[in-house]
């Protein structure tokens, strides 16, 4: 049993692409500068040196072509993951993701599957220029036939990995990277949950907040925070945003009576409007508040000097939180 | 297109508000267009004259039984007609859009007969003769165009993937199966179609990169009907296409389109290349497009008669016919014979379509996922009940 007590969340999924590869000769990593620098992040670390060119392939600098390329070596029988350097990047490709990747099961009626995985470094938090810390998941999310996933903490990282790549669906990946060099635990021979269930990541009574990917620490930090001031804060890690685990959020909804969704991508049109609405759906009579949203804003995503504005941190978050709780 | 029409429509329509190109001579943009289109007409591999006299090419031979090619002929004549009907079913408000080959069937005969089992094509949306030749059953390419479907067949049935519609998306889809052949280290080739206007588009530029980079064996088969709709190549580029191939290090041959005997070689060569490890070819196949872009298309509005009328006389049947006529190899016997078995296909592909029932409702749910996905089985079972709620309403 492999147990790691502290393990980074991009060794974590560095160890799942690792053992996904040995698992199955099928599974092959793609990308820019994945092979001997590892990636710019380092995710992909070591993988070529072990397996070799032919199935850690470094690409031209394309997207639509490494996405493009991908689909043809799902047609083959492969099972490539695929990275995107930085989410901005990912717009080249977003033609082939979503005219091709998307719906080659469907236009098949059912015949040919698409075991692709796109993984893209996402979000904000780490200083960098334009085009690298945008939160485009909603884009993604809205697309029929794409799976989108977001890990939180280094054992999700590992798991939806290995199922994504099991998966016989396109499932994009959104990797937090601002939370890469966070560690955590890690059980490679535990049973994992499923890849698009939401877990209770902090249990409490009076008011839900719901998040994935790098919103969930935050969370964390405003639950710890609203219970020295006497609140119970629930977080929900949501993990899967499509399809989403809204049977979750209503068995919470249903016990806290209020919902509060963060996201760093911007509030308009973004997923915490479709669990609002949802939400409100399926729980009117429940709630004791409108579903507030906390998220970015219809901005482009600023300048790394007023990031911390932009993004939702703690005070944002408390915030809702107090109204939430002040109807 | 003649250099003339070139060099006239350029005077014409070129320009727009660049200042600077109106103020260059008129004579020296003349031959600056002129000079590559010469060019263009000696590089033009041809193994069969419009008039059906059979050539010679230092590069390009090719030797065939009279049984294939009476085979080449009997194809290209059945597509035309499974063309035909297609064309009339849209009129006829049975086919939603129609994409004619019209005039391109040496290109895809030729090229498709080139193929073997084990290859694997990528075709656009206007491939019904390369679908012929993988055995695709021809009503299948209609249910698309009827509405029925998205694609509607099983590309692994006969190495033919699904149409695609976006312009160029195919040709990395083919570089992609092409590089998972080359890693099974199995000896089949993948062949892309796309056009003239595709040529244009990024993807068709990456497959390029991709394909060159990674030594892929993959056969990029462009066929250069003229017209993107109602954009002439010139619109597109401006050197000759198969001239690009050289940029990214792999060889680029014009073949006569109209040629099923060149187009055949050609292809037969660049298949073979890339078995033997030599990486990709492009071929641009220079053909016509004698019809419209698709049955929504209206080109007199943006094309000369006398264009069509010249490409005519090239049409790539009639050449063949001459030719197998004036050497014996078919005689009345056997043209009637294929007459009579067109017919027969017409017949039939009328009649299935007319016959091709709506989808079941509930096939709007049906394969968007592999896996399933709670939203769609909740948006099925939403809108079950709701279709429940009239049939309950009309038993009460």
């Amino acid at each position: 049993m492999a147990v790691f007590e502290k393990i980074t969340l991009s060794k974590a999924i560095n160890a799942s692409l690792r053992a996904s590869m040995e698992a199955d000769p099928k599974v092959l990593v793609m990308g820019e500068d994945v092979g001997k620098l590892g990636g710019v992040f380092r995710v992909t670390d070591g993988l070529q040196k072990d397996f070799g060119e032919e199935r850690v392939i470094d690409t031209p600098l394309a997207e639509s072509g490494i996405v493009g390329t991908a689909i043809g070596m799902a047609l083959r029988g492969y099972r490539p993951v695929v990275e995107i350097q930085f989410d901005g990047f990912v717009f080249p490709a977003y033609d082939q993701i979503v005219t091709q990747l998307a719906k080659m099961h469907a236009r098949a009626l059912g015949k040919i599957k698409m075991p692709v995985v796109i993984r893209i470094p996402y979000g904000g938090g780490i200083g960098a220029v334009e085009h690298h810390s945008e939160s485009p998941e909603a884009l993604f999310a809205h697309v029929a036939g794409l799976k989108c996933v977001s890990p939180s903490n280094a054992s999700d990282a590992y798991w939806m990995m290995r199922q994504a790549i099991e998966s016989d669906d396109p499932v994009i990946y959104f990797e937090p990277k601002r939370r890469y060099h966070d560690k955590g635990r890690l059980d490679t021979e535990a049973i994992p949950d499923p890849l698009h269930a939401a877990r209770v990541a902090q249990a409490g009574t009076d008011v839900t907040l719901a998040a994935y990917g790098p919103m969930v620490k935050v969370c964390l930090d405003v639950a710890k925070v609203a219970a020295e001031e006497g609140k119970s804060v629930e977080v929900l890690d949501l993990r899967s945003i499509s399809p989403m685990d809204f049977d979750a959020i209503q068995t919470s909804v249903e016990k806290t009576r209020r919902l509060v969704v963060v996201h760093e991508a911007p509030v308009f049109l973004g997923s915490g409007s479709e669990i609002a609405a949802r939400i409100t759906e399926r729980c009117f009579y429940h709630l004791e508040a409108p579903v507030l949203r906390v998220g970015g804003f219809h901005s482009p995503y600023p300048p790394s000097r007023l990031e911390d504005e932009y993004l939702p941190g703690l005070d944002r978050v408390l915030d809702a939180v107090d109204r939430a709780l002040a109807y | 297109m003649t250099v003339e029409s070139t060099a006239a429509r350029k005077n014409t329509r070129g320009g727009g508000k660049r200042t600077t190109a109106k103020k260059a001579s008129p004579a020296k943009a003349k031959t600056a267009a002129q000079a590559p289109a010469e060019a263009e007409q000696d590089q033009l591999v041809q193994l069969l004259t419009p008039e059906g006299k059979r050539v010679e090419h230092p590069e390009y031979a090719i030797d065939l039984s009279d049984e294939e090619l009476r085979g080449l002929y009997r194809d290209m004549v059945l597509t035309r007609r499974f063309d035909a009907e297609a064309t009339t079913l849209q009129r006829q408000g049975e086919l939603g859009l129609w994409a004619s080959l019209l005039g391109q069937e040496a290109a895809q005969i030729g090229s498709g007969r080139a193929l073997r089992d084990d290859d694997y094509v990528f075709p656009t949306y206007r491939e019904h003769g390369v679908a012929w030749c993988r055995g695709v059953d021809p009503t299948n390419l209609l249910g698309m165009f009827r509405g029925v479907n998205n694609g509607g067949w099983d590309p692994n049935s006969n190495n033919f993937h699904l149409y695609t519609i976006v312009i160029g998306s195919q040709a990395l889809h083919a570089t992609g199966y092409a590089m998972g052949v080359q890693k099974d280290g199995a000896d089949s080739a993948v062949i892309a179609y796309f056009g003239d206007g595709a040529s244009s588009q990024g993807d068709v530029a990456e497959s390029f990169t991709f394909s060159a980079v990674y030594n892929a064996p993959v056969v990029f088969f462009c066929q250069n009907n003229q017209w993107a709709i109602s954009e002439p190549t010139e619109k597109q580029t401006r050197v000759p296409l198969y001239q690009r191939a050289r940029g990214y290090g792999f060889p680029g041959v014009r073949v006569d389109g109209n040629d099923v005997l060149a187009c055949l070689a050609v292809t037969r060569a660049a298949l073979e290349r890339a078995r033997a490890g030599e990486g990709p070819t492009l071929v641009e196949a220079f053909t016509y497009r004698m019809g419209a872009h698709t049955t929504s298309d209206d080109p007199t509005r943006y094309r000369a008669d006398e264009e069509r009328e010249a490409w005519e006389a090239k049409d790539p049947i009639l050449r063949l016919r001459t030719y197998l006529e004036t050497e014996g190899i078919a005689d009345q016997a056997y043209l009637d014979a294929i007459e009579e078995e067109s017919e027969t296909l017409g017949k039939r592909v009328r009649e299935v379509v007319r016959s091709m029932p709506d989808p079941d409702t509930m096939a709007i749910f049906e394969n968007v996922y592999a896996d399933g996905h709670a939203l769609v089985d909740e948006e099925r079972a939403q809108f079950a009940a709701y279709q429940a709620s009239f049939v309950d309403a009309e038993e009460n």
